[in-house]
């Protein structure tokens, strides 16, 4: 039976093959995959765009201290994107679950309504889950808009919860059991993570200094996107710096979340502002990456 | 004339179980419209559909249009002839028609006089026509929710359009949609056969079923339910059957297969209520319960594959139920680290709507609610806790469960157990048919709630119109309603309004709504009870239902027509007095009559009436009927003594009055 990271190299390599370019976890926080620039710019645009990769994700408000056999604060997600998507995308689908060992004809497998909608992101998909004997193994998602943006190609994304995965693979009930090498046990790897987080997101982080940080993020970025029309070289501007403001103050807003922090008169309020900066860098983005012709 | 079956086949990617039979009626509807509009004949054989397709095949479809005539109508008679002689107009019509003005003839309209020509239209092969229409009307399925998959401005539907069956006898109807070209090749089961196979009219059915797909949803539904009675024969064990779930499966599945799974009876402990929703909800799993009607430890889930040989499918189920029961154990444990009583504050994080604040916000007003209501302590205890439920983990996860597990808390917390009752029940009831809480306190509490959304809701204008009703303000209204008369509260509907006129009248449709439609009254007698009052719900109700049990004897409805002419009588007059009759002033004979028959029975009537015994009151009203006969026969009203004429109107009044408390008998509708 394959390890964690065995499953990891097989996706990996399987998508490969397909012509995607395997690229590392983005090094910012993250509420999940799509939001890497790898996702959530490379969508924009009417370019061909294949990539693959492996995305720790942090949901403050998930953790579980390590408690729970199911929950965690932070998960892995093995986040696949095809623009524009094949004719035979399903198929391709089908056939990375036979890549890591799954004998299909063995198996109950059911594609369940399951449409995506990120309003911090100004994103919604069109999709499904995909069940394999009542558990979810998969999310996929056409989709229809970004920065909110209608996207030129509906690129698919298909989004694997490694951990789910693979505790079905193994055989497992908890998440802690899963096998990350022969030797070594995912609790080993991540448990302390998932408690210490826990305490500081849910106990310990400084709710005043949590709102700094998201007003210092976010007033850089609206600094940059201010900066914008009047640049000279437009190629040059940091428009992917722009974005790690989005993502630190989407993280912020997280933190804040799980801390009980953001009164109900703040929450839509909130949202809208980090909504606010991502739709402005989607559009800086289309803007710097267009080519001439197209912007037309 | 030679005809072939029609077989049209749309092959999607999984389209959502619950819009597939709409687009199946749909999609047959619109072939049938077409077919007759092109005059191609054809008769349905069937129409139905799966997760990965919709289709349709018609017997008898012509191959060769017939052709046609057409009626072109042209200029009036007046501007087209002048002098009998065809004039410019004519001309100009018959040449745009390519007829020489000889073939023109006139046509006579319900709008005059006019040129007309008769062209003839000549059939075409059925196949171009159909290619051009099907590829019209398939992409015109309405589906609630439409996606683009070959780009910005490509072609919307509900998913990916993959192929397409379309066949006439055995031709190819040529049309794309999307880049999709029409074939003759389907895709079967995704893991049960080939990827395609060719398929026609003939022998559509089979060759699918042969490779794993039963496109017909009936056979479906027979083989789930047939395959669960299999697994439990012989067992003791029952499913509880849920014809909802079962439509799920039956459009979430090609070949549906039942199989039973297990799980470990300590997780029986946890409240079946939670156990129930997992598998209901989460799962899509039927609940199976021994011969005692509790739950067993077992569970039925439907694959969309033929079998289970190695058992790998019903572990794998059983390992994701184990984890779920798991998880709703530690949220259950999680949980009870802090009390409901202790979540009050939390509330203030949790939204109830923008500009309505938070539950905690909507927590304070359903209390004051309660104690406006006039509450016991208990219900006020209920309504404070009422909320808490929704700040744990255990209803994050199982919104379903709202309330229903703050009620499970509260008593495992030590709470009161008519406290813990009370929140159980307050977001009942969930629908007409459902019951109301079980308890005064909970119907009070449920009442509360429901009223201070309806009034937050109207006061900031958020008021449903047609089918728009996001908050489910008329499930929350008749919720009102049904709960004022089956718990018997007494509670005035302008009270729970509030002053908001609107909101009454809102409350009001709903009332009429639920003695009409939910019990079954006439819509004129509910009129009728109404319009003697609605402060008193549980009171109407009494009085319809005697109202409804004197209706069919011989003088009642001939007594409302004669209350309906009285008040006609006293609107014509503009009569508004009241007061004493002068019995001085009273005619011998009918007059005389008709006032010492209505005096000898007004203390009766009003004795049955503060009884509530309005069957007899009314009876006794009924019993009027002949003395107000002989008085219309006999007595002109409009005297020409103007004192004599006031008595009469007086007399009238008093009786309608009187008589209007139970119900106004001119809302009734009568033959006379």
């Amino acid at each position: 039976m394959d390890t964690f990271q065995e499953t990891i190299f097989k996706l990996k390599k399987y998508w490969s093959d397909r012509g995607c370019i395997i690229q590392e976890p983005y090094d910012v926080e993250v509420g999940a995959g799509t939001m890497c620039p790898e996702t959530f710019l490379r969508v924009l645009g009417p370019n061909p765009y294949r990539v693959a990769y492996v995305q720790p994700s942090r949901r403050p408000a998930d953790g579980r201290y390590g408690e729970n056999p199911n929950r965690l604060y932070k998960h892995q997600q093995l986040q696949v994107i095809l623009k524009p998507p094949p004719n035979d995308i399903i198929d391709q689908y089908l056939g990375s679950l036979e890549a890591i060992g799954i004998d299909l004809a063995k198996h109950d497998l059911k594609f369940e309504e399951d449409n995506w909608e990120s309003p911090t992101l100004g994103a919604w998909g069109i999709g499904w889950q995909v069940m394999m004997d009542g558990l979810e193994i998969t999310q996929f998602t056409y989709f229809q808009q970004c920065g909110g943006i209608d996207l030129d190609l509906a690129p698919a994304e298909i989004t694997y919860g490694l951990e789910r995965l693979v505790a079905f693979l193994q055989g497992k009930d908890s998440v802690f059991d899963i096998d990350w090498t022969r030797d070594v046990k995912y609790a080993e790897v991540r448990h302390a993570e998932e408690l210490q987080h826990s305490v500081y997101n849910f106990e310990m982080a400084d709710v005043e200094t949590l709102w700094r940080l998201f007003e210092l993020h976010e007033k850089e970025c609206q600094r940059l996107a201010g900066a914008y029309p009047g640049f000279p070289r437009k190629e040059r501007f940091p428009v992917l710096a722009a974005y790690d403001q989005v993502l630190k103050c989407s993280n912020l807003f997280n933190l804040l979340d799980a801390r009980g922090a953001i009164s109900v008169t703040e929450r839509v309020g909130v949202i809208g502002r980090v909504r606010k900066l991502a739709v402005g860098v989607a559009g800086m983005w289309l803007d710097q990456n267009l080519p001439a012709e197209v912007a037309q | 004339m030679s005809t072939a079956p029609l077989l049209v086949e749309i092959g999607v990617e999984e389209i959502p179980d619950w819009m597939i039979a709409p687009a199946v009626g749909q999609f047959r509807d619109m072939l049938e419209k077409m077919l007759a509009a092109q005059r191609l004949g054809g008769k349905l054989r069937m129409a139905d559909g799966t997760p990965r397709r919709i289709f349709a095949i018609f017997d008898d479809v012509l191959e060769q249009q017939p052709d046609a005539e057409e009626l072109v109508l042209g200029p009036s008679k007046a501007a087209a002839f002048k002098d009998g002689k065809p004039a410019g107009a004519a001309l100009g019509f018959a040449k745009k028609n390519g007829v020489d003005v000889g073939q023109l003839h006139i046509e006579t309209t319900p709008k005059g006089e006019y040129v007309a020509v008769r062209k003839r239209i000549e059939g075409q092969a059925a196949k171009w026509i159909l290619g051009e229409q099907i590829a019209a009307l398939i992409p015109r399925i309405h589906f609630p929710k439409t996606m683009y998959w070959t780009g910005k401005n490509g072609v919307r539907f509900i998913r990916p359009i993959r192929w397409i069956v379309a066949l006439h006898g055995d031709n190819t109807i040529p049309f794309e949609i999307g880049g999709v070209e029409a074939g003759y090749y389907t895709a079967p089961h995704r893991l049960l056969g080939a990827a395609t196979v060719g398929v026609n009219a003939a022998n559509y059915v089979d060759q699918l079923a042969g490779y794993g797909v039963i496109v017909s949803s009936a056979k479906r539904r027979e083989m789930i339910l047939t395959g669960i009675s299999q697994l439990l024969m012989g067992r003791g064990l029952l499913a509880r059957m849920d014809e909802a779930l079962l439509e799920t499966l039956v459009y979430l599945t090609e070949w549906p297969a039942p199989i039973m799974g297990s799980f470990d009876p300590g997780y029986l402990t946890l409240p079946e209520e939670v156990l129930v929703t997992v598998m209901r909800h989460h799962q899509k799993y039927f609940s199976v319960t021994g011969a005692d009607g509790k739950l067993a430890p077992h569970f039925i889930a439907v694959m969309n594959i033929k079998e289970d040989p190695d058992g790998l499918v019903r572990q794998g189920n059983e390992r994701v139920l184990r984890a779920r029961f798991n998880d709703a154990r530690f949220f259950w444990e999680f949980d009870q680290r802090k009390k409901l009583a202790d979540r009050v504050g939390d509330l203030a994080n949790v939204t109830f709507q923008a500009k309505l604040g938070s539950y905690l916000d909507k927590t304070n007003r359903v209390v004051g609610v309660v104690k406006e209501l006039g509450g016991s302590a208990v219900a006020e205890r209920a309504a404070l806790l009422s909320k808490c439920d929704l700040t744990t983990d255990m209803v994050k996860e199982f919104t379903d469960l709202q309330g229903v597990v703050g009620g499970l808390y509260a008593r495992a917390q030590g709470e009161d157990e008519a406290v813990a009752r009370a929140i159980y029940d307050h977001y009942k009831p969930l629908s007409m048919e459902g019951p109301v809480p079980s308890t005064a306190e909970g119907c009070l509490v449920a009442l509360a709630d429901k009223v201070d959304t309806l009034r937050g809701c109207f006061a900031i204008g958020l008021i449903p119109s047609g089918s728009k009703d996001p908050f489910a303000l008329r499930r929350a209204a008749q919720g009102v309603v049904k709960i004022l008369v089956e718990s018997r509260l007494p509670v005035p509907l302008g009270k729970l309004a509030a002053g908001d006129k609107g909101l009454l009248e809102f409350l009001l449709d709903r009332v009429r709504y639920y003695f009409k439609d939910v019990r079954g009254y006439a819509y004129d007698e509910v009129n009728a009870a109404l319009a003697a009052g609605y402060d008193d719900l549980p009171d109407v109700a009494e009085r319809l239902a005697a109202i409804q049990a004197v209706r069919p004897t011989a003088d009642f409805e001939p007594l409302a027509a004669s209350f309906k002419r009285i008040k006609n009588i006293l609107r014509q007059a503009g009569f508004e007095g009241g007061g004493a009759v002068d019995a001085n002033l009273l005619e011998a004979g009918p007059e005389a009559g008709l006032s010492a028959a209505f005096e000898d029975l007004r203390a009766r009537v009003a004795m049955f009436r503060e009884r509530k015994d309005y069957r007899t009151a009314l009876a006794l009203i009924a019993s009027l009927r002949p003395q107000v006969d002989l008085f219309f026969d006999k007595v002109l009203v409009n005297a020409p003594d103007e004192n004599v004429r006031r008595n009469r109107l007086t007399l009238l009044a008093n009786l309608l009055t009187e008589f209007s408390a139970i119900a106004d008998f001119s809302e009734i509708v009568t033959s006379f």
